[in-house]
């Protein structure tokens, strides 16, 4: 497959299902989309001290995100340069002032450079110091940490990161605003949902404003229904808050608005969105005025922005301090970690908030999750069906539109799936040869 | 079990009602299983191992009566699409503990380890679970004044847990 090949499953309003489905265009992603595009990592409250380190994914690339010892976020290829074995395995850990591989004891500081390795007469006169693996641990091409959440480049070369986001960062710096003392640290380990489906899926999930209605209505239709018949007590009970508002109208996500950014990001509720009506918690505008001042401390809360799409695969909810990192584990396969965050500085309910958000909407046992898991599932079956080839998204599509400058429309515009993808064909193909063996530039 | 006399109960009591309990689980009798619950009872099922705090930090569930029902009512419902087919649950439990028996306070707590299998379609998972019972004496029965179910690995990566472990 080449870059052609490529542009030519992306159509102004339709998709080929290869994208979905094809294990070889998965790969191509791997190589070339989550190599060229900037991708999330982890939080850096995950990793306070020196030496403490997580490990996850970038794309399908193991990697160790570890604070080094001059107190810089440093993200590492997991891999000794020697076998290649895992240097570590668990998801979290300090591992002092260096790493240790547990097979042959080579040892690397936590940049990665190589410190020391046993017998190490064995290799005089080997050209082992010239060589890549005689460097040491392999660092990723570019990190960035942005108000605590760290993203990487795995390019050596490649596109910056404010050029990547742009506006978009007005999405995490509202969530990290939202904390008196402007940041945020992570709150236990995030839900780990598997879903047999692409991770792609997933994102336009994020964006899709037609399905809440239908496909919760047995959980958010239902919550209204008892509540109804218990007659609607005050205060309501926290399942109202949270799932009720799934069953808003048409119209209502129609007005939330869609605004979508260059390079893929997006995000719905630019109005107001289906987190705009929650109980007011005690203290909590007291000590954003203290910290802020009246009139900034509202214009930060005033702004509920829903789902924030960081194209390629996170997506988080300001109003509510959470992240989602869809981990493409194989064209049908993808690993669905939700995170929530502590604002520093407000009460604990916002937490406790924030956590039963979590629970009640992305979790393996939530009822809201079951649903959507289950349209996922039987779209990666269903796009096997021979007799048709495109996957529709022209809602609200009427001519030729611009993805390089933000725009603002109707909420249930399919505008942002199409962004994603105009934004996929970018990043696929800046780095593959064209049809007649040209590199693209 | 004597009625109203908490004198009678004893700890082959305390263990009959998990039994019983769980079997109204597998044999899907929700309404019947509902009715056992205090009304501020929690059934909690902690995300991390032995997870201390469960409002602050994310958990599987914290279900109130509400989120309870809810989820009852649900399995049931026209428009439930992944119920449909409807999936299948199965206890196998070992004899309860009985680590708290006082009757004159009318307050039990039993430990009880379960494999639990769910199924649907040609999906089957197996899940290991430590399951507390915190038990109340109302008017002569037992009722569950708070449930924790603890997955044996609670920080793997699941599919659709559907119905209730």
């Amino acid at each position: 497959m080449n870059a052609n090949d490529i542009r030519a499953m992306i159509q102004p309003a339709q998709v080929h299902r290869d994208v979905y489905i094809s294990d070889a265009v998965y790969q191509l992603e791997m190589r070339h989309l989550f190599t060229n595009a900037w991708i999330f990592v982890g939080h850096d409250s995950q990793t306070p001290n020196k030496g403490d380190y997580i490990t996850t994914q970038v794309g399908d690339q193991p990697v160790i995100m570890v604070r080094h010892t001059d107190g810089e976020v440093k993200v590492l290829y997991n891999r000794c340069p020697h076998k290649g074995t895992k240097i570590a395995i668990d998801r979290a850990g300090n591992t002092g002032k260096f790493f240790r591989c547990p097979y042959h004891a080579w040892s690397f500081k936590t940049d990665g450079c190589l410190l020391a390795i046993p017998l190490k007469k064995g290799y005089e006169g080997t050209g082992l110091s010239d060589s890549q693996n005689g460097k040491g641990m392999q660092a990723v091409g570019a990190v960035h940490n942005y108000r605590g959440f760290v993203f990487a480049r795995l390019a050596e070369a490649g596109i910056g990161f404010d050029d990547f986001f742009g506006g978009s960062l007005s999405s995490i710096d509202n969530m990290v605003d939202r904390a008196p003392e402007g940041r945020v640290e992570i709150s236990g380990p995030p839900l780990r949902y598997m879903h047999k489906c692409n991770w792609k899926m997933l994102v336009e999930n994020q964006t899709d404003t037609c399905h809440p209605m239908v496909a919760h209505e047995s959980s958010a239709g239902t919550a209204v229904k008892i509540y109804e018949q218990m007659g609607n007590p005050e205060p309501r009970p926290p399942a109202m808050q949270i799932i009720a508002p799934f069953m808003s109208p048409y119209e209502f996500f129609e007005d939330m608005g869609i605004r979508t950014w260059p390079n893929g990001h997006g995000h719905t509720g630019v109005n107001m969105s289906i987190h705009s009506n929650y109980d007011a918690i005690p203290g909590y505008f007291e000590a954003m005025v203290e910290s802020y001042g009246a009139e900034r401390a509202k214009a930060i809360l005033d702004e509920n922005r829903h789902n924030t799409v960081y194209f390629p695969n996170i997506m988080i909810k300001a109003p509510l301090t959470q992240l989602r990192n869809f981990i493409p584990l194989g064209a049908d396969r993808t690993l669905v970690e939700s995170y929530v965050y502590r604002l520093v500085g407000a009460p604990e309910q916002l937490t406790a908030m924030s956590a039963m958000y979590n629970r009640m909407i992305n979790a393996p046992t939530s009822i809201v999750g079951h649903d959507d898991l289950e349209m996922y599932e039987r779209a990666q079956e269903g796009l096997h069906a021979e007799g048709m080839q495109w996957v529709d998204i022209r809602r609200l599509h009427t001519g030729p539109e611009d993805f390089e400058t933000e725009a603002v429309e109707n909420g249930t515009t399919e505008r942002q799936m199409r962004n994603q993808f105009h934004a996929w064909a970018k990043f696929m193909t800046m780095s593959m040869e064209d049809a007649a063996g040209v590199a693209a530039e | 079990m004597s009625e109203g006399n908490a004198a009678m109960i004893t700890r082959d009591d305390v263990i009959d009602f998990i039994y019983a309990e769980t079997r109204m689980l597998d044999e899907g009798r929700y309404t019947e299983w509902l009715d056992l619950w205090l009304p501020d009872a929690v059934y909690w099922m902690p995300l991390d191992y032995k997870q201390a705090d469960p409002v602050n930090a994310t958990s599987f569930l914290y279900e109130d009566n509400f989120m309870l029902r809810l989820r009852v009512e649900r399995l049931n419902g026209e428009r439930t699409f992944s119920q449909k087919p409807k999936s299948r649950c199965n206890h196998v439990i070992q004899r309860p503990f009985v680590d708290v028996f006082d009757p004159e306070a009318g307050k039990f707590q039993t430990v009880t380890n379960m494999h639990y299998v769910e199924t649907r379609l040609d999906e089957q998972q197996l899940l290991a679970l430590t399951v507390t019972h915190d038990l109340a004496l109302v008017g002569g029965a037992f009722r569950i004044a708070g449930k924790k179910v603890e997955l044996l690995n609670c920080d793997a990566a699941f599919g659709n847990i559907q119905l209730l472990p």
